[in-house]
């Protein structure tokens, strides 16, 4: 069994050809080393953006974590709801929301995916079926188990068919110490619900290395076992074996109406959020997991397989830099929200000083485009 | 037409069976609500009924059910959430009053929460502290949520309805109490709109305002004041967000006193929100400061004759009737 500071996992890369690894089409495979590189390009300049205090609040950073989001989406239908906690820009990008939406909402600009109600922890995008962002640990576990729920509830009461959705339910490893993740955990496994919980063990709560806060941290997947919940050790660093593992998951929730645990190992290359010096791990343990960056294994296996050359990796580069430039304009340039926004979204309907609703740009653009 | 009377407890389900026939989209869930018929027995028959999918019988995980039940509702479920009891609420805090209420908003008007959470709140015979809650007085501090208490069966029923049609989450308060009370309901279609409270018994002399159980207290204060001569105008503000001040102010207007009944703890309480704004409207037209009558500023005690007292007594609102009107 591996664990965090057994480097072996860290660097177990494909070596097989890649049509022995993954069923995906030469397209799909460049298109998730593009979005691999758009998460990681916007979540460097969102560090820059950040240090030039046009972001507030808490950020927090998902480089090093990539294939998780991409692969994982890349595994469900773009129907499936999805929920994450506030580690949260990767998996709104990776569900499809245009990153001028997600940099402006950071902003606190009227463009933002929420108008700037939300901010970086509170990521919201429902066209792309993507339920938050949410900034309370593991307050996302009932709500990610309640949209399993409503999928299967709709396809079976409202629609008299059978149950053929599934939701990700994204945690952290520190997660997995919260209570209402165990009465989610219950009620999944009792009621047949078809959530997939993927814990993104990047080994820390904040400073707490995962053995100083959790039992049975080498087998985390036992914590699903006594709900009956089938458990999966996916190595998360390589964007090939998370999509074909989750979609073999995934395709089994799916079929079966049940729900699953994943430990999907993985690894923050910066800080908790960005005001975090890492005194409680090594730099040696870093560099480990550095070599084993996802985005330059993905792009070493499409090299090797002949899909792409670096001048073609380079244009893609180049390519997601431009797109993310455009989006810090746009996201600059959008207004902040008007100060009767304060009163809006509060209720549905408007009474008293209440405004009513009014929808984001995020939504009005993609029914828009309809 | 027949005057049909009905239990509280059975108003409350032909409000959930009307609409749950009417509209596939809601469920009842909660600890015992299928199987046993519910703790209270409100939801007696429902699952012969609609069957085990839409009365849904959860483990005793209030967080987790309460959560769930949130997140069915993002995708447009409305979800009836009953809890056994308001007081155990209080470990589903974080789903109820961190995610419901604030979700449009946090969304950016993209996710709604069409919830109803109901059960029983205020003190119950005896039940000790711990299941003693009225939560009127914590919950209603939080944006975003509507929060309705009926007095009467026809209420409950009508309130009900509104609540299970309404887009945004509301907090349910019944009293248990109450449950057994028999009224007139009316049979078909029956919707009360928020916001709107009922003069109960018009007065001249002082306004008593109200919602839920102590409204029944009010009326029987009312009844023995007005043997010593004192004519008293009882409100029953029905909900309290939405809170109807029109009709308080209008009533105090005429009036020129008041007592604000409130069954919470008096301090950040609905019953103090209440008389700053009735302070603030009719300035000019108090005779005397608004008076309070609200539960014992201690935990709720066992021992019967202690909670009687603890509550907002016909007796102590009697007596804040005289004060407000100067009478010794
Ligand atoms: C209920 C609650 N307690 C504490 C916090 C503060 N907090 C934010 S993130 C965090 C660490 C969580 O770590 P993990 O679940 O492993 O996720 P990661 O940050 O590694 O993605 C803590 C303690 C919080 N947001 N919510
Ligand atoms: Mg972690």
């Amino acid at each position: 069994m591996s664990s965090l500071s057994d480097p072996a996992h860290a660097t177990t890369g494909g070596r097989r050809p890649l049509a022995d690894r993954t069923s995906a089409t030469p397209d799909e495979l460049l298109d998730w080393l593009r979005q691999m590189l758009l998460i990681r390009e916007f979540e460097v300049r969102t560090m820059q953006a950040y240090q030039d205090k046009k972001i507030g609040g808490f950020c927090h950073i998902y480089i090093g974590q990539e294939a998780v989001a991409v692969g994982c989406t890349a595994a469900v239908q773009h129907a499936d709801p999805i929920v994450t906690a506030y580690r949260d820009h990767g998996h709104a990008l990776a569900r499809g929301m245009d990153p001028k939406y997600c940099m402006a909402e950071m902003f606190g600009k009227i463009g933002g995916c929420a108008k700037g109600k939300g901010g970086s922890m509170h990521m919201f995008d429902k066209p792309n079926n993507l339920y938050g962002g949410h900034g309370i640990v593991g307050a996302q576990t009932p709500l990610g188990t309640g949209l399993a729920f409503a999928t299967k509830y709709i396809d079976e009461v409202i629609e008299g068919g059978k149950s053929r959705h599934v939701a990700l339910c994204f945690l952290g490893d520190g997660a997995v110490n919260q209570g209402a993740f165990y009465e989610a955990k219950n009620l999944a496994g009792l009621f047949h619900i078809p959530v997939i919980f993927i814990v993104e063990n990047n080994g820390y709560s904040m400073g707490t290395a995962i053995h100083r806060g959790t039992t049975m941290s080498h087998r985390l997947i036992s914590k699903g076992e006594a709900f009956g919940i089938d458990g999966y050790e996916i190595e998360g660093m390589d964007v090939i074996d998370v999509q074909r593992e989750m979609k073999a998951v995934a395709d089994k929730c799916r079929e079966t109406s049940r729900p699953a645990m994943v430990d999907m190992k993985t690894y923050r290359f910066k800080g908790h959020s960005m005001s975090d010096p890492r005194k409680y791990r090594t730099r040696e343990e870093e560099e480990v997991w550095e070599a084993g960056d996802p985005i330059t294994r993905l792009r070493d296996a499409l090299i090797e397989e002949g899909l792409i050359d670096d001048a073609a990796f380079k244009a893609l580069n180049r390519e997601v830099k431009l797109q993310v430039r455009s989006s810090i304009e746009w996201a600059d340039a959008s207004p902040e929200p008007d100060i009767t926004e304060l009163f809006t979204d509060v209720y549905v309907e408007k009474f008293g000083p209440y405004l009513g609703t009014s929808m984001p740009q995020i939504v009005t653009d993609q029914e828009n485009d309809r | 037409m027949s005057e049909r009377t009905l239990e509280f407890r059975d108003a409350l389900r032909e409000a959930m069976s009307q609409e749950m026939r009417a509209n596939k989209r809601v469920f009842l869930l909660g600890e015992e609500v299928a199987e046993y018929d519910g703790a209270y027995k409100v939801s007696r028959g429902m699952l012969e009924e609609f069957g085990p999918q839409r009365i849904i019988d959860t483990p005793i995980s209030e967080s987790g059910f309460a959560g769930m039940a949130i997140g069915a509702a993002m995708m447009g479920l409305r979800p009836i959430v009953e809890f056994m009891s308001w007081s155990f609420s209080l470990v589903a805090a974080d789903p109820i009053l961190n995610n419901a209420p604030k979700m449009l908003y946090m969304s950016g008007g993209q996710f709604g929460c069409p919830i109803v959470f109901r059960g029983n709140d205020g003190a119950g015979g005896q039940l000790g502290s711990t299941h003693s809650w009225c939560v009127e007085g914590m919950y209603s501090n939080v944006p975003g949520l509507k929060m309705a208490i009926p007095a009467f069966a026809d209420d409950a029923k009508g309130l009900l309805t509104t609540a299970i049609r309404d887009d945004d989450p509301v907090f349910f308060l019944e009293s248990e109490r109450l449950l057994a009370l028999k009224g007139h309901v009316p049979e078909g279609e029956h919707l009360v709109p928020f916001g709107q409270a009922l003069v109960r018994r018009s007065g001249d002399d002082v306004t008593i305002v109200s919602f839920g159980r102590p409204v029944h207290f009010c009326l029987e204060a009312a009844e023995a004041l007005e043997a010593e001569g004192i004519s008293c105008e009882v409100i029953d503000g029905r909900t309290i967000r939405p809170l109807d001040l029109d009709t308080i102010v209008r009533s105090v207007k005429k009036t020129n006193a008041c007592v604000v009944v409130d069954q919470s703890w008096s301090f950040g309480s609905p019953g103090s929100e209440i008389a700053a704004q009735i302070h603030q409207a009719c300035f000019d037209d108090l005779d005397n400061h608004v008076m309070r009558v609200h539960s014992a500023d201690v935990p709720t005690p066992y021992a019967w004759n202690l909670e009687q007292e603890y509550l907002p007594n016909a007796r102590r609102i009697a007596e804040a009737v005289r004060s407000a009107l100067y009478v010794a």
